[in-house]
Formats: structure tokens, sequence, C-alpha cells
């Protein structure tokens, strides 16, 4: 499937990108996560177990085992901070 | 209703005006403003930048708002958020809740903000004179919102 992935604040500065298109052939957020970690570098560590990321699936925040729809919006950002 | 996400400075006292205007079923209006601050975690900021995520942020103070109009009968929302760059004592955020009397006003106003702090896409990026630095969340702002859970 084809999904429009984006990061935002620490995460986007890091990974040094704000958004992306990929082909996925996995399921679930976590299958995504898992496809990321294997880039390796700052993707390893940012994304490893036990860090603090959200996923939002086309605008609201998931937890990680949620299935992806085809041409999801994903979006993969630190726990926020506003107000 | 009303939810802006917006650079400009807002006028808590000409919103809180707006609400009541032409109506005379309003009983309370509660009101909160957020402010930036020079200090943080030990170090002086100098100012802080704020990224959203556009498209997910009004969806998400929305949903928040609804939920709120769901557990307590309240007669208008405003919610007011900024983007940007901001200066210490600038305001950043305010909520004004009106309903006929007051303890569904104060409640519903505090269950915004623990709410908009835990759920809507915002982040703040501070200038100190060690460098810049990412706002890290509070483990006691996910206890503050984790108050309004329903058992």
């Amino acid at each position: 499937m084809k999904l429009r992935v984006l990061y935002f604040a620490r995460l986007r500065e890091r990974f040094g990108v704000a958004e992306e298109t990929l082909d996925f052939g996995g399921t679930t957020a976590a299958d995504l996560v898992a496809l990321l970690q294997t880039r390796g570098g700052v993707w390893a560590e940012e994304l490893a177990v036990g860090r603090a990321f959200r996923v939002a699936i086309n605008q609201d925040i998931v937890a990680l085992d949620a299935a992806l729809p085809d041409h999801a919006e994903i979006a993969i950002f630190p726990p926020v901070t506003g107000g | 209703m009303k939810i802006r996400v917006q650079p400009e400075a807002f006028d808590l006292g000409a919103e809180v005006g707006a609400m009541s205007k032409g109506r005379t079923d309003i009983g309370a209006i509660a009101s909160f403003v957020g402010l930036a601050r020079d200090l943080n975690d030990g170090s002086g900021v100098a100012a802080m930048t704020l990224e959203h995520y556009p498209g997910m942020t009004e969806k998400a103070l929305a949903a928040l708002v609804g939920e709120a109009c769901a557990r307590w009968t309240l007669l208008d929302v405003t919610v007011i958020h900024r983007v940007g760059r901001l200066l210490p004592g600038d305001p950043i955020v305010m909520v004004a809740v009106a309903s006929e009397h007051r303890g569904e006003a104060f409640a519903a106003c505090e269950f915004i903000m623990d709410y908009l702090k835990t759920q809507a896409p915002f982040w703040k990026k501070e200038e100190t004179p060690e460098g810049e630095r990412w706002v890290e969340a509070r483990a006691s702002d996910d206890a503050a919102a984790a108050r309004w859970a329903k058992p």
C-alpha cells in the first residue's frame, strides 16, 4: 500500500525529513515503526522500544496495533507540549 | 463554538465579551490564559517557537471541545492557541467556557486545558543560553488529564 508519512518537532529535525511517501508491505502501525527502525542510526534510536513517541493515522492518535488503511496519512511525533 | 489556531495575539476581554453579546441566558463564563514564561527547568528562556500539525490540530481541539460539551451543559466555548515565535509574557492559549452556572464553566475550562496539554499536536522549542531545546512532555500533564478519565 501507499502511505504518506509525516514527522514533527524533534523527530522531524533528527530524521532530517518532514514528509515522505512509502510503498509499504506491512499491516499495522507497529509494522511501519519496525520498518523505519531498520534504517538504523537516529531512526533505530528514536523509535526504539521504550522511547516515547506517538503515531496518528489520518490525524487521530492510535495504538501501535492499529491497522493502516491504504493511502493513509501517518504522522509520527514526540509527546505533545502545547498549552 | 470558536476554535482558532493562529500566530496573532488574542484579546481575552474581547473574546469573552463576544460570547455574551446579545444573549441573556449565560450566567457564568470561566476563562484561562496560558502565558510564555522566562524560566523553565532551571534555564532562562529568551523565546519559544510553537510548531503544530495543521489539520490534526483543529480536529483534535474540536474533539476535546465536543467531549466537554458531552460531559457538561455548555452554552459556548472559545479556544484560541497561538503558533510561531513567542516572547516571555506573550499569551499562548486561551479557553473560555460559558454556562448557566459557574460549576460547569469552571470544570469544563479545566478539562479542556488538561486534555489540550496531552492531546492537541503542539510542540514547544525554547531558546535558552545553552542553545535551542525541545520541551519534554511532563508526567504531571498526563496525570492531570487522567483525573478526568471515566471509570
